[in-house]
C-alpha cells in the first residue's frame, strides 16, 4: 500500500504532523522571547500602565455620594428635581439618618468636600449639620424637615437637593463636563457662568503656544543641525557640546536665568536702555507673559529638535547636493528640492518630541508665564496638589492625553510615522 | 549651643513626656516634613536638635510641605505612610482632618501644660482651629515696599497698593484669590467686620474684582513666597505681598532698602499634624515629639530664629532677641500689639467653602 503524497500530512521524525510540530516549535520560541522581556513588560505594566489607568479612572468615578448617603440617594430617585419643589419629609428623614451614620464613621466631611466642588458651601453645610444630627434621636425627633432647615437654611433651598441628585450616580460625566467649562444640572449639561470659564481658553492657549514653540525650535534648530552635520569634526564636536551643555543644566536654573535676562531691570532691558533704543520709562515687558514662556521654553526644548535633525542630516551624502548643482540647480533649488525633503523625517521626529513635551510643561510656564502664559498643566497641578479635586485633574489630564493621541494619529495619516527617524 | 540649664530643663520635660507612653515602644527614627529654607532651620535649631540630643532619635527632614495634602492622600491610598509629623498651614490641616488623613489630637493628654499650669487648650485658645492641628506659629501675609522707589511719602496703608496715582510702578500679588479679595473690598470701603458677608454675595464679588481691575495692569502675579522678595530686591516692583518672615530676612539679613506696611496684614497659622494610620510605635514617637516641640519654651525658642509669633499665650513673654543678629524680635512679630491692631485673621471656614469657586473665577479673571 502506498501513501498518497498529496492528501496525507507530512510527518516529522517523531511521527507528529509537521505543521503541528512546526507550530509548537514556533510557539516555544515565542514564549522564550516573551519570557526574556517579561520582567520589562511586567515593570511597564505595573509602574506605568496601571497607575495611568487608575488615575484616569478617577475622572469618572463618583461612588462617594451613593456610599455615604445611600438612603437619601434611594429616596431622591422618586423626587422630581425639575418641578422646583422641596423633597418630601421622607428624604429629610433619610438624610438625617445618613448623616448620623456617616458622622459616626467620620465620613460626612468627605462627602461635604466632594459636593463642595459642585456647590460652594456644601462643606460647611455637612459639618454643621452633622454636629446637630449627632444629638438627635432618629425615632423620637421626627419630623426632620423643619429641624434641618433650622440647622442650616440651605436645606430649605432646592439647589442642594438638585446637586445631590445630579451627583449621586456611581459614575459621572461631571468631571469631564467641568473640564470643558460646563456643568451637570438637573436639566442636562450647561455651560458654566461666564466668569468661571477658563479651562477651554487654557487648552487652546496650550495648543497654540506649543505650536509656536515648536515652530521657533524648527526655525532656530535647523541651521544649527546643518552646521553640526557639515562642519569638520573638530568644530562640530565643540558645537555639539554647546548644544548639549544647557541640556545637562537643571531646568530650574535655566528658567531662572531667563528671568534675570528678560525682566524689566534685567540684562537685555539694561542694554537696550544704555544704547538708547528704549527709554528708561518704557522698558520692555518680556517676562511674566506669553513672551517669557515662549522664549524660555524654546530655549529649553531646542536640543530635542536639534538632535534628531542632526542625526538625520548626518546620513545625507553631500554628493547629492553636488550632483543637483552639476545638473544645473541653483543653490536654493538644490536645497529645497534635494536636501530639504531628505531632512523631513528629522524635522518630524523633532517636532513630535518638542510638541508633546511642550503641551505637558508645567514648571517653566509657572515661573515665567505670569497670568497670561500659563498652560493647562498648571491647572492640572493645581487640582491635584492644592484643591485635591483629583476627579477634575484626571479629566483634564485625560483630555490632554487624548488630544495628543489624536494629533499623533493625524500626523501618522498625513506624514506617516514611518517617515520619522531619530537617527540612522 | 544649649546652656546646661536648658538641657536639664528639657531632660526633665522629656521624662515627663516620655512617661505618658511608658511601656509602649517608640521607634528610633522619624521623618518630619516642613517647608525648607529659613523656616526649617528655625525648627531644626529650636526643636529637632534638642529633641535628638535628649532622646537619641534620628530625625529625617523632608521639604514637601507645599504638596503635603496631595502626597498624604496618595500615601494613605497606597497604605504606606512614610511621614511621622507634617508641618502644614491651618487651611490644609482642616482639609486633611476632614478627609480623615490626620489623627485627632486631644490637647489635654497629648500636649504639654503651660508652666503656670494653664491647660494646653486654654494656652492655645482660639488657635486650635481644627481638632487635628497643633499650631506652632502665627505668620502673616503683608506688604513690603522699596523705600527708595516710592517717593517722599512712604505708604502706610494697604490701600496705598491700590493707589496708582500716588505710587506709580509695579506691585506683586499672589495669583490666588485668598487675601486679594479681602484687601480689594477693604480698600473699596467695606468695613473689616463685613468683608466676608459681602464676599458671599455676587455683587460683593463683582465689587472686589472691579477694584482689582483698577490695578491689574500694574501687577506682577506670583505664586511662591520667595518671588516677591526677589522682585523687590531687583527693583522689579515697588511694593509686593509676601510672608512677614521673608520680608524680615530681606530687610534685616540682606539689608535691602525695603520696609513693611503691616496694615491689613492677614494672619494665618502654621503647625503640625500627625498622619492617621501610623503604627503604634511610630505614633507614640510622633506624639512624644509633638509634646516636646510645642511646649511653651520650645515655641518661644523658634522665634529666636524667625519672626513668627508663637501660638501659645504663655510663650509670648519669652520672645527675646534673634539668635544670630541680636535684634529684638518682638516688634517684628505679626502678633506684636502695634502690628496686631491692623490685622485680619484668616476666615478658614469661609475659604473652605468658597476657595474652589473663587479660584475658578479668579483664574478666569486673570486669563482675560
Amino acid at each position: 500500500m502506498s501513501v498518497n503524497p498529496i492528501t496525507a500530512p507530512l510527518l516529522a521524525a517523531d511521527g507528529t504532523p509537521l505543521k503541528k510540530s512546526l507550530g509548537r516549535a514556533l510557539r516555544r520560541q515565542k514564549i522564550r522571547a516573551l519570557m526574556l522581556i517579561a520582567p520589562l513588560l511586567l515593570f511597564v505594566f505595573v509602574a506605568f500602565v496601571m497607575p495611568i489607568v487608575s488615575m484616569l479612572f478617577r475622572s469618572v468615578e463618583n461612588d462617594i455620594v451613593a456610599n455615604t448617603l445611600p438612603q437619601t440617594v434611594l429616596e431622591l430617585k422618586s423626587w422630581n428635581a425639575e418641578l422646583g419643589e422641596l423633597p418630601p419629609e421622607i428624604v429629610y428623614a433619610a438624610i438625617a439618618s445618613d448623616i448620623k451614620i456617616a458622622a459616626k464613621a467620620k465620613k460626612h466631611t468627605k462627602v461635604g468636600l466632594r459636593l463642595n466642588y459642585e456647590q460652594s458651601g456644601a462643606s460647611s453645610l455637612f459639618k454643621k449639620t452633622a454636629r446637630q444630627v449627632k444629638k438627635w434621636d432618629l425615632d423620637a425627633d421626627a419630623p426632620f424637615k423643619e429641624k434641618l432647615i433650622k440647622v442650616h437654611k440651605s436645606w430649605g433651598q432646592i439647589e442642594i437637593w438638585q446637586t445631590l441628585k445630579v451627583h449621586s450616580s456611581n459614575y459621572t460625566s461631571g468631571y469631564f463636563l467641568n473640564a470643558i467649562d460646563m456643568r451637570k444640572t438637573v436639566s442636562g449639561p450647561e455651560f458654566q457662568p461666564e466668569e468661571k470659564q477658563v479651562l477651554i481658553l487654557l487648552f487652546k492657549r496650550t495648543l497654540i503656544m506649543s505650536l509656536i514653540i515648536m515652530g521657533a525650535c524648527i526655525f532656530l534648530g535647523y541651521p544649527v543641525a546643518w552646521l553640526l552635520a557639515n562642519l569638520p569634526a573638530r568644530q562640530s564636536n565643540l558645537l555639539m557640546i554647546l548644544v548639549l551643555l544647557p541640556f545637562w543644566t537643571s531646568l530650574l536654573v535655566r528658567t531662572s536665568a531667563w528671568k534675570v535676562m528678560l525682566q524689566q531691570q534685567g540684562v537685555i532691558n539694561d542694554l537696550l536702555v544704555q544704547i538708547g533704543l528704549v527709554a528708561d520709562s518704557a522698558r520692555l515687558v518680556m517676562i511674566n507673559n506669553e513672551t517669557g514662556t515662549i522664549v524660555a521654553m524654546t530655549h529649553i526644548l531646542l536640543p530635542f529638535m536639534i538632535l534628531p535633525m542632526y542625526s538625520v542630516m548626518q546620513t545625507i551624502p553631500p554628493t547629492y547636493l553636488r550632483a543637483a548643482k552639476s545638473l544645473g540647480a541653483t543653490n536654493w533649488t538644490a536645497f529645497w528640492r534635494v536636501y530639504f525633503p531628505q531632512t523631513v523625517p528629522g524635522i518630524g521626529a523633532g517636532s513630535i518630541l518638542v510638541f508633546i513635551l511642550a503641551i505637558g510643561y508645567y514648571i517653566t510656564p509657572e515661573i515665567v508665564g505670569g497670568s497670561k502664559g500659563v498652560f493647562i498643566s498648571n491647572r492640572i497641578a493645581y487640582s491635584i496638589l492644592k484643591s485635591l479635586n483629583w476627579g477634575l485633574g484626571a479629566a483634564l489630564a485625560s483630555i490632554l492625553l487624548f488630544a495628543v493621541l489624536i494629533l499623533y494619529w493625524t500626523y501618522d495619516k498625513i506624514v506617516g510615522i514611518d517617515n520619522v527617524k531619530l537617527g540612522g | 549651643m544649649l546652656s546646661r540649664k536648658t538641657i536639664l530643663a528639657t531632660a526633665a520635660l522629656s521624662l515627663v513626656a516620655g512617661s505618658a507612653f511608658a511601656g509602649g515602644h517608640m521607634s528610633s527614627e522619624m521623618t518630619i516634613v516642613s517647608w525648607g529654607g529659613a523656616y526649617s532651620k528655625s525648627q531644626l535649631k529650636a526643636y529637632h536638635e534638642p529633641y535628638s540630643a535628649i532622646t537619641g532619635v534620628t530625625i529625617l527632614n523632608d521639604e514637601s510641605s507645599g504638596t503635603a495634602t496631595a502626597k498624604l492622600r496618595a500615601m494613605n491610598e497606597a497604605n504606606n505612610i512614610t511621614w511621622d509629623v507634617v508641618d502644614v498651614e491651618a487651611g490644609p490641616a482642616m482639609q486633611l482632618c476632614d478627609e480623615g488623613l490626620a489623627m485627632v489630637i486631644d490637647p489635654d493628654t497629648m500636649l504639654a501644660r503651660a508652666p503656670n499650669d494653664v491647660s494646653a487648650a486654654d494656652d492655645f485658645g482660639d488657635m486650635l482651629v481644627s481638632e487635628c492641628f497643633i499650631p506652632q506659629i502665627v505668620y502673616s501675609t503683608t506688604f513690603g515696599y522699596r523705600t527708595d522707589l516710592v517717593g517722599s511719602t512712604a505708604p502706610t496703608s494697604v490701600c496705598d497698593v491700590f493707589d496708582i496715582a500716588a505710587y506709580p510702578g509695579k506691585r506683586s500679588l499672589f495669583s490666588y484669590p485668598i487675601n486679594n479679595m479681602e484687601w480689594a473690598l477693604l480698600c473699596d470701603g467695606v468695613a473689616k467686620a463685613d468683608i466676608y458677608d459681602v464676599l458671599e454675595t455676587s455683587d460683593g464679588q463683582d465689587r472686589a474684582f472691579a477694584k482689582l481691575d483698577t490695578i491689574r495692569d500694574h501687577v506682577i502675579w506670583v505664586d511662591a513666597g520667595s518671588t516677591t522678595p526677589q522682585l523687590l530686591a531687583d527693583g522689579e516692583v515697588i511694593m509686593g505681598a509676601t510672608y512677614n518672615g521673608r520680608l524680615f530676612a530681606l530687610i534685616e539679613e540682606q539689608k535691602q532698602p525695603v520696609a513693611m506696611i503691616w496694615d491689613g496684614q492677614v494672619m494665618d497659622l502654621d503647625g503640625w499634624i500627625i498622619p492617621a494610620g501610623l503604627s503604634p510605635e511610630r505614633q507614640a514617637r510622633a506624639l512624644d515629639y509633638i509634646m516636646f516641640a510645642t511646649d511653651t519654651t520650645r515655641l518661644a525658642d523658634q522665634s529666636k530664629w524667625i519672626p513668627y509669633g508663637p501660638a501659645r499665650k504663655s510663650s509670648a513673654p519669652l520672645v527675646g532677641k534673634h539668635a544670630e543678629l541680636g535684634i529684638d524680635m518682638a516688634p517684628h512679630m505679626p502678633t506684636n500689639p502695634v502690628n496686631l491692631e491692623r490685622a485680619f485673621l484668616m476666615n478658614y471656614s469661609f475659604w473652605a467653602d468658597y476657595r474652589d469657586d473663587f479660584d475658578a473665577k479668579f483664574q478666569a479673571w486673570l486669563a482675560k
